[in-house]
């Protein structure tokens, strides 16, 4: 299985205030692994840099083998790099339609893409909605929309910040199951939330980080073994 | 009386058509750069004078409405690649004063090309004399504006709102970060847009050449309206500078025209002369006002 994205040692700032100390991370080809930590530790910052918003101060990024440091977040999106932002970021004056017409591609050469017709198939509510504003739907359609829109680019690596908080429970459930089928099909994700134990279901590996610095990474498996470390690094 | 209301609604009509070509750029460039352009009004003078020159030399007015567009889109281009470009990341004071210093330096140039004394621009000679409309007489050139900023509105509503380039605009609007992340080069739209936008100016430039005269400075009263449409309507949105348009130049023109009268019928002759016009000049601020009190957002806000 070849790696898709690979972080390694990256330190990165706002500014003059440096959030990044040392972050190292990898993902293989279809595999699915969460960023973990404590409110503030830099867990959204790491996706910034990833996506192009913020630059290194030190450290690399690869994506498929090519190094991505350094480029605009927009051809970094091309090489196949989809986000469902923290705060969900739909865009007030498009329809649900829009959203998931205006982006679609296919960068991963998906020979079943992701289409209008699939997103609708996978959220139903979000059909009913077709001709709705982004600013009509309520919170969690508009979870719903953020993760259609970003499938229907057909991403290589779909990154996912907080795509749970603020939803009702059923809601939360449906995210979770189309996570899962997601992981079913061979999409590679990266993911970060807050329920640790279902992203020990959902996920093969794991970093924890503190203060903008890797603190442990482990298995499933290693993670579930032992909730001292949830306790020391994690506050549940 | 009805006459000279259809007659001042059509004026009205007019030039909120001819305000929308210049609020549609002037929109989005505040709503997706965060860019406040006051030079946004020079590209509209220069479109006039370029206009005018070009129907002078070629000897047809439809030449010099198309140079002129084709030469302000150009212009527009390497004025945003080479210096609007470095301002979006600065704060709105830098952007003012930068693009209020553009403005200066464009009224210099047009001085210094064609001289101090306003231009004479005569619509085509087809369109010179009046035509019967309705049983009364209205100015064939000002129905010709009329259709042509119908079109070109109609053609640039479509274009934002049905079209994948549309959907993309709206989206860097109102959050470029997003619309960055999801594969859109906003710069290069960006871009585009300006060259759209500075298009426009040019057409609103020579179309009111006739009406209005050429001259330096034409750029900024126009330009103050165009802020008023954009605020009204809600920054970054096509409809609402759409709107904003239509609201502010029949308020504008109606008000000028028919408020005086309407006065004169409710107080003595001399306040009503006095008061009218004075009244009249403030109107469109006084709209604005009301408006921004009831929607702080203008009437489509674009962002979230
Ligand atoms: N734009 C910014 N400028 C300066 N500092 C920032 C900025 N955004 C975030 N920070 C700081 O960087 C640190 C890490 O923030 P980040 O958003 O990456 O945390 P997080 O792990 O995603 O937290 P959360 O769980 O709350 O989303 C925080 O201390 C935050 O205050
Ligand atoms: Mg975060």
């Amino acid at each position: 299985m070849s790696t898709l994205l690979d972080i390694r040692h990256v330190a990165a700032a706002y500014g003059e205030s440096q959030v990044l100390f040392d972050i190292s991370l990898a993902i293989g080809e279809g595999e699915v692994a969460t960023l973990l930590g404590r409110n503030g530790m830099g867990k959204t910052t790491t996706i910034r840099a990833i996506c192009g918003f913020i630059p290194l101060s030190a450290g690399c990024i690869e994506f498929s083998g090519a190094t991505i440091a350094g480029d605009r977040p927009a051809q970094i999106a091309k090489r196949g790099i989809a986000l469902v932002p923290e705060g969900r970021q739909i865009f007030p004056n498009l329809t649900v339609k829009e959203h998931l017409l205006a982006f679609a591609a296919n960068r991963s050469g998906n020979r079943d893409p992701w289409t209008v017709a699939k997103v609708f198939s996978v959220f139903p509510q979000l059909a009913e909605r077709a001709n709705h504003l982004g600013n009509q739907l309520s919170g969690g359609e508009q979870q719903m929309l953020a993760i259609g829109r970003a499938l229907t680019t057909n991403p290589r690596l779909l990154i996912l910040d907080e795509a749970t908080e603020g939803l009702a429970p059923l809601i939360r459930e449906e995210i979770w199951h189309c996570l899962a089928s997601l992981r079913a099909v061979g999409q590679t994700i990266l993911v970060i939330d807050k329920y640790v134990q279902r992203l020990i279901n959902l996920a093969d590996h794991h970093t924890i980080i503190e203060k903008g610095r890797g603190v442990w990474q482990g298995s499933s498996a290693a993670l579930d073994a032992d909730h001292g470390i949830w306790h020391r690094h994690l506050g549940v | 009386m009805t006459q000279l209301v259809i007659e001042q609604a059509l004026n009205g009509l007019q030039f909120g058509l001819m305000l929308f070509l210049l609020a549609a750029g002037l929109t989005l460039v505040f709503g997706i750069m965060d860019m406040i352009n006051l030079s946004h009004g020079s590209l509209y003078m220069g479109g006039a004078y370029l206009g005018a020159a070009a129907t002078h030399a070629s000897g047809s007015f439809l030449i010099g409405m198309l140079t002129s567009m084709a030469g302000m889109a150009v212009i527009g281009v390497l004025l945003e690649i080479t210096l609007l470009r470095k301002l979006y990341q600065r704060d709105h004071l830098v952007q003012v004063l930068a693009t209020f210093a553009l403005i200066l330096i464009a009224n210099e140039v047009v001085r210094m090309l064609w001289g101090s004394k306003p231009l004479m621009l005569n619509p085509p000679a087809n369109l010179a004399g009046p035509v019967e409309l309705l049983g009364f007489s209205y100015p064939a050139y000002r129905l010709l504006i009329i259709a042509v900023g119908i079109t070109v509105a109609g053609l640039l509503y479509l274009l934002v709102t049905r079209t994948r380039t549309g959907m993309w605009v709206r989206a860097g609007a109102s959050n470029r970060e997003m619309a960055e992340v999801l594969g859109i080069n906003v710069r290069r739209l960006f871009t585009g847009v300006f060259a759209l936008g500075a298009a426009l100016c040019a057409l609103a430039g020579i179309l009111l050449g006739p009406l209005l005269a050429v001259q330096v400075g034409m750029g900024e009263s126009i330009l103050i309206l165009s802020f008023v449409v954009i605020v009204i309507g809600g920054i970054g949105s096509i409809r609402g500078a759409l709107i904003g348009s239509l609201l502010v130049g029949s308020v504008d023109t109606l008000g000028r025209a028919l408020l005086p009268t309407l006065l004169r019928s409710v107080t003595a002759p001399e306040i009503a002369r006095q008061l009218g016009p004075a009244i009249a000049s403030i109107l469109i601020y006084l709209l604005m006002a009301g408006i921004l009190f009831w929607r702080p957002q203008g009437l489509f806000p674009a962002r979230g």
